[in-house]
């Protein structure tokens, strides 16, 4: 068995497909991944419960319960005020799962395996990523169904209101970078899952989701005001009811496409490290 | 694709591992490893928790790099052409990595996609598997619901949708049932009889014996042993005086009676409440005077007889627990020993 008597065997020299290739393979094996994400999540209640109910009952709960005792100035009084913040903090929580699930998968060897398989590197963070937008169309579509029965109405006209639509998909599938980069680096799926409340109750909370961010002290006010989550709500709600646009429209833009630089960079690089 | 050099041309061994390092900070997992698999044959990589056997599979499957050595898999470098070498190899890890909320059909489909299998051949392949790993009946069940022995066929069958040549399955028994293990043994004895190449790694000896051609013993990162099992067991030599003791509290006094009729120390096994002990070629003495010990302190025993060493023996003597005293009867190692002894006759 030892080699030592053994003639030497020179290794094949074997040329890597060309790019196009690659790239073509890449996208399927990103589709692929971005299908069963979605095949899983319609099957897991756990996940469902994060994009259906806990929205509703966020809604129910802001609208009945805490809405009478929070003054704001809009028009059309708290529902109004309280819709665009309901979506970006359930975009937000939508990111828990995207946490979990790479967590999980690294720790059962899920990646690992498909790390020996002759896939694109990049699928399943991409697949996870566009599954997790399309769920997120859903979530905000459900709450804004719910919201328009409990009173909210857009006030801005129909472009508008897509383009809030959009602004709330996109805070949520930053949101899962950063989500996914924390999954991706922790690797064990209980560890995750207290962490992420960890980050994920004062960047929504302590923002201008549910409040007006002047009612708070002032020293809290210092964050809430100029935290990205903050930033874009208040486009979304100028978006919603009217106000001024394009400021924070390139603000939060500007904010979201760094936020997704950084952290998938982080994410793809946690990646190709864990094992 | 006609270059000498083309793929289909490889004529060497399926796997050739030479003179392997990897470290992990300061753990050395492994220093100085060789290996050769010819082609349609099985390797069994047998060694204890921690001796490097995960290692050696991650870095043939590219999932590791090697920190120096070489490493082709059918020709393939699996550091400068990993690629390649993806294509042509299966692997199963030491957990089931199949989705569970997903059906055991959806999983083998999905694999089929990520293999870029057209929808024909996906859908007859992962019949055939379903049919092959006796999966067809809970086919359309989530795999939540299957048995431990169901998800590893599950797993197995997952690796085999691209019908790779060379085959590693890391474990694969490890934490069954003992009739799924020989419901898994069945299943790897036909996959090598249709001619995959296989690497498999174990604790089990019998597992090894059962399913190798040629056995690789490590530890600590280093070959320490390697042949076929027959060979293994010539190597050591000699005899195994073997019994079990009626009362279960007097084991120890037992085996200390005997000790010194060996130049190793004897195995207690204290869940089958058996003692067995090396003997060399002094069998048929040793059996002798082993009775006359046991009697004198009326120390009632069962089954008492000589056998030729099993891979067991040949682990035990290998790793410093047998033949070899002067190289490795540090407590530590005797320690492990006997507790992996233990726990091959639970
Ligand atoms: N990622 C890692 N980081 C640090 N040490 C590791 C890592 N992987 C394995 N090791 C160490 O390398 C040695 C060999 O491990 P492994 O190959 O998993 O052994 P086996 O599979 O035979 O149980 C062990 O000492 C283990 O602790
Ligand atoms: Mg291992």
């Amino acid at each position: 068995m030892t080699i030592a008597n053994t003639k030497t065997f020179e290794a094949l020299d074997l040329p890597s497909p060309p790019r196009a290739e690659r790239l073509k393979l890449g996208m399927a094996d990103t589709m692929t991944l971005t299908r069963r994400d979605l095949m899983i999540w319609v099957r897991n209640p756990a996940f469902m419960f994060f994009t259906f109910i806990q929205p509703v009952m966020f809604v129910l709960l802001f609208r009945y319960v805490f809405g009478g005792a929070i003054p704001v100035h809009v028009p059309g009084g708290y529902v109004n005020f309280l819709m665009p913040g309901i979506i970006a903090q359930s975009a937000a929580f939508a990111s828990f799962g995207t946490a979990i699930s790479l967590a999980r998968q690294l720790q059962k060897g899920v990646i690992d395996r498909f790390r020996a398989m002759p896939m694109a590197r990049s699928a399943v963070l991409l697949g996870r990523l566009l599954a997790d937008a399309i769920r997120l169309v859903v979530t905000v579509l459900v709450i804004l169904g719910v919201g328009y029965l409990v009173g909210f109405r857009f006030s801005n006209g129909v472009l508008a209101a897509i383009v809030m639509l959009i602004f709330g998909v996109l805070l949520g599938v930053t949101i899962c970078t950063v989500s996914a980069f924390v999954g991706l680096a922790i690797k064990d799926e209980e560890s995750v899952g207290s962490f992420g409340l960890v980050w994920l109750f004062p960047l929504t909370f302590v923002s201008s989701a549910f409040v007006p961010v002047r009612s708070m002290p002032h020293w809290l006010q210092v964050f809430a005001a100029n935290q990205p989550v903050t930033i874009v709500i208040d486009e979304m709600r100028s978006l919603a009811l009217g106000g001024p646009l394009a400021l924070h429209a390139w603000e939060s833009l500007a904010w979201m496409a760094g936020i997704a630089a950084v952290f998938v960079l982080l994410a793809v690089r946690a990646y190709r490290r864990a094992t | 694709m006609s270059s000498p050099n083309d793929a289909g041309t490889w004529k060497g061994p399926a796997i050739l591992v030479e003179n392997v390092h990897k470290s992990f900070g300061e753990v050395r997992a492994l220093s100085g490893v060789n290996l050769m698999v010819e082609q349609g044959k099985v390797l069994g990589l047998l060694g204890p928790n921690g001796a490097g056997k995960t290692t050696v599979v991650k870095i043939l499957t590219t999932l590791l790099k090697p920190d120096s050595g070489r490493v082709l898999v059918e020709g393939r470098d699996v550091v400068r052409s990993p690629a390649a070498v993806r294509d042509i190899i299966g692997l199963a890890g030491q957990s089931a990595a199949i989705q569970e909320d997903l059906t055991g059909r959806e999983n083998l489909d999905i694999m089929g996609r990520l293999y870029h299998l057209d929808s024909e051949t996906r859908r007859r392949r992962t019949n055939e598997l379903l049919e092959r790993f006796d999966l067809l009946d809970a086919a359309d069940r989530p795999t939540k619901g299957y048995s431990g022995g169901m998800q590893r066929r599950l797993d197995l069958a997952l690796s085999l949708v691209a019908l790779p040549k060379v085959l590693f399955l890391d474990e694969p028994t490890t934490g069954l049932d003992p009739r799924s293990r020989l419901g898994m043994w069945e299943v790897i004895r036909e996959l090598v009889a249709a001619g995959t190449t296989l690497l498999l790694t174990t604790q089990y000896l019998d597992e090894a014996d059962e399913l190798a051609n040629q056995i690789v013993v490590i530890d600590h990162g280093k070959v320490i042993a390697a042949g076929t099992s027959t060979e293994l067991k010539n190597r050591v030599g000699g005899d195994v005086i073997q019994f079990e003791v009626v009362e279960r509290s007097r084991l120890g006094e037992a085996a200390e009676t005997v000790k010194s009729l060996s130049r190793s120390e004897p195995v207690i096994d204290y869940e089958g409440g058996s003692v067995s002990l090396w003997v060399g070629n002094n069998g048929s003495h040793a059996l002798v005077e082993t009775v006359r010990r046991l009697d004198s302190l009326k120390i009632h025993t069962e089954g008492l007889g000589v056998r030729r060493p099993s891979l067991d023996d040949v682990f035990l003597s290998l790793t410093g627990h047998g033949a070899d005293e002067a190289e490795g009867s540090s407590p530590a190692r005797r320690r492990r020993g006997s507790r992996r002894h233990q726990k091959e006759n639970l």
